[in-house]
């Protein structure tokens, strides 16, 4: 059982304010993602809740126990760290015994817990060898066999795939996946890719400037973003935000044509439209839809990316079929599919929810 | 031979730089300093095994190694051996300290966030930048008013001031190199500060350490002066100062003096040897990623 509350935590660096309260709730066995852009805290967050750091002010309760002034190994929490941060003057063996010996466990629980670890690792044959004669990818799991020995309620992960290369990053993405069905311990894990976080989390954390932006699931996330921060950050090429007024059930962009909806939020003349490169067509002639002009398009074997330039500057991916190649320059014109697309508002830039729009 | 034919062979002579190049005249000039910086050593050496009568006449001839009355003489009718455990007793003591009060202090200075800690640190630095002997006076008041003078206290406290400022400085900006996410590491793993320090910072740090200690380790085992001011008792004197009263007033038994002064630089060029060859291995193992 690891369930873990955070009620309004606030973290000052002296005068800085990193984290402005942030309220969260972790139930067990949970794979629970902080993701956010560089600086956004989410390290700061991981370092309170591991107690590497002190929190401001706010509580943190592990399991209804107030955790802010235990110590970082009496939480039973675990952590591995970005560095991997093994010790490089002890074996593979030491690494991981270093941790238990000092929870004074027997002497054979230790050697159980190691060879189990190192089986479930599949490191059996590393365990004699130094830090420095390991491949990254060993290091990685060198890391996270360090903290399972330790049988903690909570691991965290504070970027554990940054150091890999894209090959073995996927590999131990899923072997990091899998960890977690077998163990079944509550996992926090930072990252700052959202394909990682999509891929491995229960609950996704997306986090900015010290706030938390949005939870939910990769799916909420997705398909209903809660911020137009949220719906550029989650996605991949990333969500385009073109700012439209509203005539009618039209959404235009000034000089540079509009788009008709079946449904549009109420009332506001001017907003941010979020649309997803699926959500787009683009044709070299056609009567409707805004106006733009290409700037470059991407072939992905299985897709392609158009980008353009609307009228106002902005600009905007849509995927097409890849044998649709446009040249930089054509002028085209940009419709809307049917496919879901977000509102947002002008200025707060919060989720906006449409309505049936009546007929004109 | 045309003058410019004359002119052009002046030209083609590439002189001893292009002969030998960049690397072969350092490795000539670094020969001939050696040479030069062993000369004495070499001189020292022999004359320990020659009478009087041989240095003057031959001081430079190769002398019969099998003569050992020299080095019997300083075992057995001089105080060397004593002089020789003086030496050894207070050069380790404030080595040991140096490293020990070094560490701990630079570990703080380097790792905790307090106020002040820059302060200290620039402190410890002033101690570089004063020369200890010019404070001889009030050192010798404050030592006789302690009631250590004439003790090994007097010297140990001397040489573990001497050497805190340059081993808090090598240790501080040496501990600052390493990743922090290490003690991160081995808090979550439940280590106290000591243990952090002792089980995984202190063997990280080997190679700053031996930096240290051979820094402070030659000036302490050649100070002549402290002793000379803060010792009287001859049985306490330290090797530098106990050499001395081999000079008679009238005569010196030279050999016999030689003998004693490479007996006593053995132990520190001994020494001095294996902690480089430490601090090489040191320097080249102890990559982290």
């Amino acid at each position: 059982m690891a369930r873990l509350t955070l009620r309004n935590v606030k973290k000052r660096f002296k005068e800085t304010e990193v984290l402005h309260g942030i309220d969260l709730e972790i139930r067990d066995r949970e794979f629970v993602v902080f993701v956010g852009p560089s600086g956004c805290g989410k390290s700061t967050l991981l370092r309170l809740i591991a107690g590497l750091d002190p929190i401001t002010e706010g509580s943190f309760h592990l399991n209804e126990r107030m955790m802010n002034d235990v110590a970082p190994s009496k939480r039973g929490i675990a952590m591995v760290f970005q560095s991997y941060a093994l010790y490089p003057h002890m074996d593979v063996y030491e690494n991981m015994a270093f941790g238990v010996r000092l929870m004074g466990l027997p002497k054979e629980e230790i050697e159980s817990r190691i060879s189990e670890a190192a089986r479930m690792l599949k490191m059996e044959e590393l365990l004699k060898r130094k830090p420095r004669e390991l491949s990254g990818g060993q290091r990685q799991r060198v890391a996270i066999g360090r903290a399972l020995v330790r049988k903690p309620e909570v691991f965290l992960l504070d970027e554990p795939l940054s150091n890999l290369d894209a090959a073995l990053r996927s590999e131990v993405r899923l072997e990091i996946a899998k960890l977690h069905r077998e163990i079944g311990g509550t996992m926090i894990y930072v990252t700052h890719d959202q394909i990682e976080a999509m891929t491995l989390a229960d609950k996704i954390v997306v986090m900015n400037n010290g706030r938390v932006e949005q939870v939910g699931s990769p799916r909420q996330l997705f398909e209903k973003p809660a911020n137009s921060f949220v719906g550029t950050f989650i996605g991949s090429p990333k969500m385009t935000l073109v700012d439209v007024s509203r005539s009618g059930n039209r959404l235009g962009i000034a000089d540079g044509g509009s788009v008709p909806l079946d449904e549009l939020p109420d009332k506001t003349p001017h907003l941010k439209l979020g649309v997803r490169p699926d959500a787009l067509t683009v044709k070299r002639e056609a009567e409707d839809g805004f106006t733009a002009s290409v700037v470059y398009t991407e072939y992905l074997g299985d897709d392609s990316y158009v980008y353009a330039r609307l009228a106002d500057g902005t600009l905007v991916a849509i995927r097409t079929h890849p044998n649709d190649i446009f040249e930089p320059d054509e002028a085209v014109r940009i419709n809307l599919n049917g496919s879901p697309v977000h509102f947002f508002d002008a200025e707060s830039g919060q989720r906006l929810e449409p309505s049936a729009v009546a007929a004109h | 031979m045309s003058a410019a034919a004359e002119k052009a062979m002046a030209y083609d002579n590439k002189g001893i730089l292009g002969t030998l190049g960049r690397e072969g005249l350092l490795q000539i000039i670094l020969v001939a300093n050696t040479a030069l910086m062993l000369f004495p050593v070499v001189i020292m050496i022999f004359s320990g095994f020659k009478s009087n009568m041989e240095i003057f006449n031959q001081p430079f001839a190769i002398p019969d190694f099998t003569n050992l009355t020299n080095y019997v003489k300083v075992w057995t009718q001089t105080n060397f051996a004593r002089y020789l455990f003086n030496s050894v007793f207070v050069t380790g003591l404030s080595i040991g300290l140096i490293l020990v009060l070094g560490t701990m202090a630079a570990y703080a200075i380097a790792r905790y966030e307090f106020f002040g800690s820059n302060i200290i640190l620039l402190f410890f630095l002033a101690g570089l930048t004063l020369p200890l002997k010019l404070a001889i006076i009030p050192l010798f008041i404050l030592f006789r008013d302690m009631g250590i003078l004439n003790t090994y206290w007097a010297l140990i406290a001397v040489y573990v001031a001497m050497g805190l400022p340059s081993t808090v400085f090598i240790m501080t900006s040496f501990i600052r190199t390493l990743p922090r996410e290490l003690e991160d590491a081995a808090r979550m793993d439940g280590a106290s500060e000591l243990r952090i320090m002792v089980s995984v910072l202190l063997p990280l740090c080997r190679p700053a350490l031996v930096i240290s200690a051979i820094h402070n380790l030659v000036p302490i085992w050649n100070d002549f002066f402290f002793p000379l001011v803060f010792i009287q008792n001859d049985a306490l004197k330290t090797l530098p100062q106990g050499l001395t009263s081999f000079m008679g007033e009238y005569t010196t038994d030279w050999g016999v003096m030689f003998a004693g002064l490479t007996l006593a630089a053995a132990p520190i060029t001994i020494v001095y040897i294996i902690l480089s060859k430490q601090f090489i291995n040191g320097m080249t193992s102890g990559a982290l990623k």
